[in-house]
């Protein structure tokens, strides 16, 4: 079984395909590290020599970022966008969209699932208040 | 969109000549502004400005981070309005 940096052990596909399991490559990443490092794209993840693994892996540690290195870029950014304190930054707090997008409706990805909201009464709006 | 790169950061030339007064005798005032949509420059490190948020004037100190956002980032405009009961801890969450 194949790893290539670190613990990710795509096996049965395409090369070209199971790079992609790796956080940070996408479709076109995988094809160009390919290209670089040589190795035929059609090649069956397992079926993969020990020279070609070693050549991929270093054209990756060579000049990408990946799994938890850019994890912790990404997760950094925005903290960094939450301790200064900008409108951004408060989007990311709240968890609401950031890029401007509308609330009224939608925006389902950041909100999560839907909470109603009903009206309450003024008898017991000291109790759920409590509650929350 | 973006800025196109050739022109360079937009900074307000009244707030900038400001500052650059300040700069030279020293001193860190507080400085009331309109100019939302001015870049902060490293200039403006450690003064503190007043942002105008089209009520009131938002304090805001400038801090190394904050260079290459706008002065607007950090003053906003909208109050958060939120259903349910407006119980202190609501409203400390900001």
């Amino acid at each position: 079984m194949p790893r290539i940096v670190g613990v990710d052990i795509p096996k049965e596909k395409r090369i070209e395909v199971s790079l992609r399991y790796i956080y940070g490559i996408g479709p076109s990443l995988s094809s160009r590290i390919l290209v670089k490092a040589g190795v035929n794209p059609d090649t069956r993840a397992k079926d993969l020599t020990e020279e070609e693994v070693a050549k991929i892996t270093s054209v990756i540690q060579s000049s990408l970022r990946v799994e938890g290195d850019l994890r912790r870029e990404v997760s950094q950014n925005i903290k960094r966008l939450m301790s200064i304190g900008c409108y951004r930054g408060i989007r990311h707090r709240r968890g609401l969209p950031v890029r401007g997008q509308r609330t009224s409706t939608n925006a389902r990805t950041r909100k999560g699932p839907r909470k109603t909201v009903g009206v309450k009464r003024k008898a017991s709006m000291k109790k759920q208040g409590e509650g929350e | 969109m973006a800025r196109s790169l050739n022109k360079g950061p937009y900074v307000d030339e009244k707030l900038l000549k400001k500052i650059e007064r300040l700069n030279r005798l020293n001193e860190r005032g507080a400085v009331k502004t309109w100019a939302r949509r001015s870049t902060i420059v490293p200039d403006f490190v450690g003064h503190t400005f007043s942002v105008h948020n089209g009520k009131k004037f938002i304090p805001v100190f400038v801090t190394e981070s904050m260079v290459g956002h706008k002065l607007g980032e950090f003053a906003p405009t909208r109050t958060f309005r939120k259903h349910g009961a407006h119980t202190e801890k609501a409203v400390a969450v900001k």
